[in-house]
């Protein structure tokens, strides 16, 4: 990459970083300025100083929580794509399940969270996992269906005069066309992961994950912690959702790149 | 390529419905192509042209009715890759370049690399694509897309290549550019065409038959013949011969269109 490309994508991230710049100051200037009580919200510096502090206990913490998260969007996201590829390929199987999945769907997941403890230990990383993973599987699935279904007739029509198989057609059209709508739920699933593991763990769980931490930081009136808590789940859902994002440049390279994404 | 069989297309008798028979696309349609010819199907919407067109390349099963090409059934034609396809958009793959994109059906015919590199070399000469092997196909214009399209139909050297309003998207003056240059390749190939069209200027320019079609069902109005000599050039478009031709095109598609609707009428201009 030439200077100059490095300079025009600087040049692209500089209004986010700006307005992110301004946002954490008028926090700060102004609970400052309004003499805010610390529990209310805590001042920008003071959760960056205990984010760090408590970085012996936070960051394994975060670990803990971020290798259930891993987990619940690798089995969820694994599923939803199976379940895609068979709804795509076998359509009695479509007209059987994608009812059921659209009324499951409906159901707020999260209020499974505790019934999921019961399932499973509450004290494993599993009860976490199955959460993360049932809140990452509607989102992919239903995408990689989209995807999988927007091949243009004529690609297929293509395909058939040069006398491929069905699988043939799956590998080099029907997969291909697929690729970005499954990058797309992936993302939005990366971040529910994140969700999923830290919703679940504020019903119990490990006294080292990180959702039990903030929740019992909240209860003993350690704000400042809490927020520094909340701060490494943000840092990690964002560091999952950016690995996904590589991963989609690496893959679907052909894609025009719109401006400024 | 040189078949023994004096004709490279023989429909015969070939019927197609639709919707459990209560939709006639076609009916009865006979129709032979010798080898060189390059014959268009014009008529309006709903003649059946491009559903002829892949009872052919059968992508579409003949209710009744038998199609051989090369002596063969059509199935197998198919199988042999005896047939190139050309549709209205160009129908290019986005996530393989120009390249790969023209090399997908030596892929599938199982060619190795050299071979195909060679011959994607050969073809980008012919459609004047150098340099832009790499590109990818949204990089392209309308026209260039379809060129590569043209390129990949005939890239394993089919003997038949089958072309559904390929310019049809195209404006005017591109049209025109690319209707010189598909002669040139035709005339450099040897390739049989059925070129299934909406515009009679544009049947009768390149085509050594026209074979008109009426609608609802689908039959063979008529075919006339066109005498014009090949090398056609931009001049053969001021030839009274060729108003002469393009007149009876159009009385022809008149006399067995009686009920067009109007807007299908406009179409046909």
């Amino acid at each position: 990459m030439t200077a100059k490309a490095l300079l025009a994508r600087a040049a692209q991230w500089l209004p986010a970083l700006v307005v992110a710049a301004v946002v954490i100051g008028l926090w700060q200037g102004l609970i400052v300025a309004f003499h805010v009580q610390q529990f209310l919200l805590p001042r920008p510096s003071a959760i960056a100083t205990t984010f760090w502090s408590d970085r012996h206990e936070l960051w394994p913490a975060g670990w803990y929580t971020f290798k259930e998260a891993l987990g619940g969007f690798a089995i969820g996201s694994g599923l939803g794509i199976l379940a895609a590829t068979l709804v795509g390929r076998f359509k009695t199987v479509g007209t059987a399940l994608m009812p059921v999945f659209i009324a499951a769907n409906a159901v707020p997941i999260v209020a499974f969270a505790p019934i999921a403890d019961a399932w499973f230990n509450p004290f494993s990383p599993h009860s976490k996992m199955a959460i993360a993973a049932v809140l990452c599987f509607l989102p992919v699935m239903v995408n990689t269906l989209r995807g999988l279904q927007s091949s243009s007739p004529r690609q297929i029509e293509l395909m058939r005069s040069y006398a491929a198989s069905e699988l043939t057609i799956w590998r080099r059209v029907r997969v291909p066309t697929a690729l970005p709508f499954v990058f797309t739920a992936l993302k939005i699933a990366s971040v529910l992961a994140m969700i999923g593991a830290i919703v679940g763990e504020y019903f119990g769980g490990a006294t080292s994950a990180l959702g039990v931490l903030i929740n019992s930081d909240a209860q003993i009136f350690q704000f400042t912690t809490a927020w520094a808590g909340i701060l490494t789940a943000s840092l990690l859902g964002i560091g999952l959702y950016l690995a996904v994002a590589v991963a989609e440049r690496g893959v679907v390279r052909w894609a025009p790149r719109a401006q400024g994404s | 390529m040189s078949a023994p069989e004096q004709t490279v297309v023989s429909v015969e008798g070939v019927t197609k419905t639709f919707a459990h028979g209560n939709v006639t696309a076609l009916q009865g349609i006979d129709l032979s192509l010798a080898p060189r010819e390059f014959v268009s199907l014009i008529g309006p919407s709903g003649c059946g042209k491009s559903t002829l067109l892949r009872v052919i390349g059968d992508l579409l099963e003949p209710t009744a009715g038998r199609v051989t090409i090369n002596g063969k059934s059509a199935r197998e034609a198919r199988s042999d890759g005896d047939y190139g396809i050309v549709f209205q958009d160009a129908v290019l793959f986005d996530w393989r370049t120009v390249a790969k994109n023209i090399a997908l059906p030596l892929e599938m015919l199982g060619w190795d690399r050299q071979r195909r590199k060679e011959r994607v070399a050969a073809m980008l000469d012919l459609v004047e694509l150098n340099g832009f092997a790499d590109h990818h196909p949204w990089q392209l214009s309308g026209g260039m897309q379809q060129r590569v399209a043209i390129a990949r139909a005939l890239a394993f050297e089919p003997a038949l290549m089958l072309m559904d309003e390929p310019f049809g998207a195209l404006d005017e003056m591109t049209r025109e550019r690319l209707n010189l240059e598909l002669l040139s390749i035709w005339e450099q190939t040897e390739n049989t065409v059925v070129f299934v069209t909406h515009s009679i200027a544009e049947a009768v320019f390149l085509s050594t038959r026209v074979v008109v079609m009426s609608p609802r069902p689908g039959r063979i109005a008529g075919a006339i013949e066109i005498d014009l000599p090949y090398p056609r050039t931009v001049e053969t478009r001021e030839d009274a011969r060729f108003f002469e031709l393009v007149t009876r095109v159009r009385e022809l598609l008149r006399l067995r269109g009686e009920h067009l609707l109007p807007e299908e009428e406009a179409a046909l201009e």
